[in-house]
């Protein structure tokens, strides 16, 4: 697009200039952006490029320092988000914004119920629902359903239903795609594809490149809170939109993988016929030290079952575990970071199960290595801040200081506040839920890196994630779940991305790869 | 899931609070020596009702993650009020309940601002109005004394064709009027959204503040209607301090028998009703076991115990440990 075409026609929203500072962090810094209607706006950045903070100007959470926003050529700013939201901009939020007390129905109708007689009108606000879901292609979620009773994949489809249900003029999502299902992702695509073509403007924010190459029309790189550059979907190439988006160059992002050594010693951890009621079937694995085995498959085949039921938090499990070829009884966490087993669980949901969000850094970390550093119930404050300084500088914890909430960092800068607190502990077994999610290509590759590290120095790993490239590049073995049981075990050059989707989908001739 | 089952689980608080109470009932009456009679019914009915109206009070306020400490001193000083104002002909007594009415709704609504606006903790600030509360009540009797149109206390206090006790009407009658347009509102599911999830709640463009404020005042005006009834059992007003605090500390333990969960966000004023309804049997089953009065505090605590417990055996079969927390 020319110049002389956007003065021609004014685009559909403007920003200019536009400035936030938190405290004396510069979050934006004289941003501007162009959306167009009947297109899809890729804003692709690291975690803290500034992207959150955009969007959240855009869709009235947060108020602009500086510069001015134009709708339709004419100047706007939201108090609130119900004003961004009255004016046509909707948006689906990473952090849910879902009430998960409320039913999937209300909270579709949630901005502006439907009213008769001054009182919501139930069945009015069920049709609108049910069509919203139809429309977000998520007709599996029943609209009574309590949104605390979903699993977070169903949530994110309510979630992007709830946008669409407000009829939107521009629709903003923020990593919208991070916690679906693959199949989720087609629908979605397809609805947003369909959007499109009936002149919705669109503004996607993805880490995962495909997805970006496949919708976007037009791309905006953000870094360090500017625009670096706005381009023509497919007329850069990966690597040089990531060199873009992290300012130096592109090196591997997995780190080489060790040579396979013949084992002798008993595996770390090892589990026989563990079962879970009807979540997780007879599974058998085993985990040596210094290695990294995977779990692949869909989303929700038992994967998080498994690694709960390994850490001791699902009561009634089946089967045995044995640490170090030795039997075991895992009967809760406290056990499990015991010193035999000595566990680590990285959750998926790190606002919940990871960390408490308005306690301090410090205090996030102190925690759960608490026992190490103290002496007969007295914490020694030295080795105390030894740890901690080592726990930072090793993961290069981007923050203002240690005694500010955990919550005001951003979300690749939490995870490893979360990882960093198992890692005082010095685990041997670590078990990794799907811990990327939502993290920038920088920290990603930081984490891999460290997960080889831990591998070195010992640690047995066993790694889900929802990501093939992942689980390609840092496992050395990959076990393929589906419907509880483990379906197929790929080792060394077999982990390919065919044979993980064929196994993973359970098809006959997955091995030979002819899925498709 | 079917239909109905989703209707369970949405209402499995209140029905919990329901069996609670009717079981807690059934070994009353079982004991009594006169068997459900209508007199014995109509006498349950009215204790149980003051305590009701108090829950219902507290409830609406807990539903939006608040509390509220001032609940039983709104409650006495509506009683104290009533006791000069509601009185003499019709228009002057029809006068003085709308009076009163509304100054329990102006301590609810005082309440609702400064936590909404003056942004103090629910907790604390509740403690402070309940003492200006109080405080004000004894201004008003710093004696007990006073009177009350006795044909309408009598009428609310009464039987209904014999049998039904008419503070039940009252309280049906307050549920329908009050309660149930409060939850089919925006303002009621604001004030839901807002204790479940606040943050979710003010992304998702919620009235946030203004459905508080509406859970703040209503639960001043139930507090009156439970203070008007004071006034029409006993036909004074009395400023009793350790009634106001007790009536505070049991609708508490009234709305959590009756399935609304401290956290907010879940529960309905009707559980808190039998939750109250139940609280208030706890008494009258030692009155019936002829307990020793010297006991009777320690055994009443044992029994409210015993009740909370069936209520949370729910978490019993819960298969993730995680589920405890959410």
């Amino acid at each position: 697009m020319t110049t002389a075409e956007i003065e021609a026609k004014p685009p559909l929203f403007r920003m200019e200039g536009v400035s936030k500072r938190y405290g004396g962090v510069r979050a934006l810094e004289n941003a501007k952006l162009d959306v167009e209607a009947g297109h899809i706006h890729a804003i692709l950045g690291e975690n803290g490029a500034g992207k959150s903070t955009l969007i959240k100007i855009m869709a009235g959470v947060v108020a602009a320092d500086e510069g001015r926003m134009l709708l339709d050529g004419r100047d706007i700013s939201f108090r609130s988000p119900a004003a961004a939201s009255a004016a046509g901009i909707a948006c689906v939020f990473q952090e849910l914004s879902l009430i998960p007390d409320l039913s999937v129905a209300d909270n579709i109708a949630i901005a502006d119920p439907p009213r008769r007689f001054g009182l919501i009108d139930r069945r009015a606000q069920r049709a609108i629902a049910e069509e919203a879901l139809a429309r977000a292609g998520a007709e599996d979620i029943h609209p009574r359903a309590a949104v605390k009773d979903l699993p977070l994949s169903r949530r994110q489809m309510v979630e992007i239903a709830k946008a669409l249900a407000s009829k939107p003029r521009i629709l903003i999502l923020d990593e919208a795609t991070s916690a679906l299902t693959a199949g989720d992702v087609a629908k979605v695509f397809a609805v947003l594809k369909r959007l499109r073509s009936e002149g919705l403007a669109l503004l996607y924010i993805s880490h995962r490149m495909h997805e970006i190459a496949e919708l976007a029309d037009t791309c905006t790189v953000f870094r360090n809170g500017r625009n670096v550059a706005s381009f023509r979907a497919g007329t850069r190439s990966n690597s040089e939109v990531v060199e873009m988006m992290i300012g130096r160059e592109y090196s591997n992002v997995f780190p080489p993988k060790p040579p396979r050594a013949a084992i002798t010693k008993p595996p770390r951890l090892e589990c026989r016929n563990l079962g879970w009621g009807d979540r997780l079937r007879d599974i058998s694995l085993s985990v040596a030290e210094g290695e990294v085995v995977g779990l692949g498959g869909l989303d929700g085949q038992g994967q998080r079952d498994l690694l709960l039921a390994l850490f001791g938090v699902l009561p009634g499990t089946t089967g045995s575990v044995l640490i170090d070829g030795a039997p075991m009884t895992i009967a809760s966490p406290a056990a499990a970071r015991a010193s035999r087993s000595a566990m680590a669980l990285i959750p998926e949901d790190r606002k919940t199960e990871g960390l408490m969000l308005p306690m301090t850094v410090r205090e996030n970390l102190s925690f759960a290595a608490l026992d190490h550093v103290s002496r007969g119930g007295i914490i020694d404050r030295t080795a105390e801040e030894q740890l901690i300084d080592e726990m930072v500088r090793l993961l290069a914890i981007k923050t203002a200081g240690l005694d500010i909430p955990v919550g005001a960092l951003s979300g690749g800068n939490q995870q490893k506040v979360v990882i960093a607190k198992w890692l005082m502990r010095k685990p041997r077994i670590v078990l990794l839920n799907d811990p990327t999610r939502g993290i920038d290509v920088g920290t990603k590759q930081e984490m891999y890196q460290l997960l080889r590290r831990l591998a070195d120095a010992g640690a047995a790993i066993l790694f889900y994630s929802t990501d093939y490239d992942e689980l390609i590049g840092c496992c050395d073995r990959v076990l393929v779940l589906y419907d509880g049981r483990i379906v197929r075990e790929l080792e060394g050059r077999d982990i390919t991305e065919h044979a993980l989707i064929a196994s993973a989908l359970n098809v006959e001739g997955g091995r030979e790869g002819a899925a498709t | 899931m079917s239909e109905w089952r989703y209707w369970l689980n949405e209402q499995r608080g209140t029905l919990m609070g329901l069996a609670i109470f009717l079981l807690m009932f059934a070994v009353y009456i079982a004991n009594h020596p006169a068997g459900l009679t209508a007199n014995v019914a109509q006498t349950a009915a009215n204790k149980g009702v003051l305590f009701a109206f108090v829950a219902m009070a507290q409830a609406l306020v807990v539903i939006t993650a608040g509390i509220d400490l001032s609940v039983g001193m709104i409650f006495i000083l509506t009683n104290c009020l009533a006791s000069w104002i509601v009185v003499g002909e019709p228009l002057p007594t029809a006068l003085g309940l709308v009076a009163v009415l509304a100054a329990g709704m102006a301590c609810g609504a005082i309440n609702g601002l400064l936590v909404i606006y003056g942004r103090l903790q629910p907790i604390v600030a509740t403690i402070a109005t309940g003492a200006v509360y109080f405080g004000l009540a004894l201004l008003l009797r710093p004696f007990p004394g006073g009177s009350v149109n006795e044909d309408v206390a009598d009428a609310l206090t009464g039987r209904l064709f014999g049998v039904i006790p008419s503070s039940l009407v009252a309280l049906a009658a307050a549920v329908v009027l009050v309660w149930l347009p409060f939850r089919r509102s925006r303002l009621g599911r604001a004030a839901y959204a807002a204790g479940s999830s606040e943050q979710a709640a003010f992304m998702s463009g919620v009235p946030i503040r203004r459905g508080k404020f509406a859970a703040y005042t209503l639960a001043g005006l139930l507090a009156a209607m439970g203070g008007l009834f004071l006034t029409f059992f006993t036909y004074t007003g009395e400023a009793a301090y350790a009634s106001g605090s007790g009536y505070t500390l049991w609708s508490i333990a009234a709305v959590v028998l009756g399935g609304v969960s401290l956290y907010g966000g879940r529960g309905s004023a009707v559980g808190a009703i039998f939750g109250a309804f139940a609280a208030r049997t706890t008494g009258d089953m030692l009155f019936v076991f002829d307990v020793d009065p010297l006991w009777q505090p320690l055994l009443q605590g044992v029994v409210l115990m015993i009740a909370v417990s069936i209520g949370s055996l729910a978490l019993l079969r819960v298969r993730n440990r995680l589920d405890w927390f959410q």
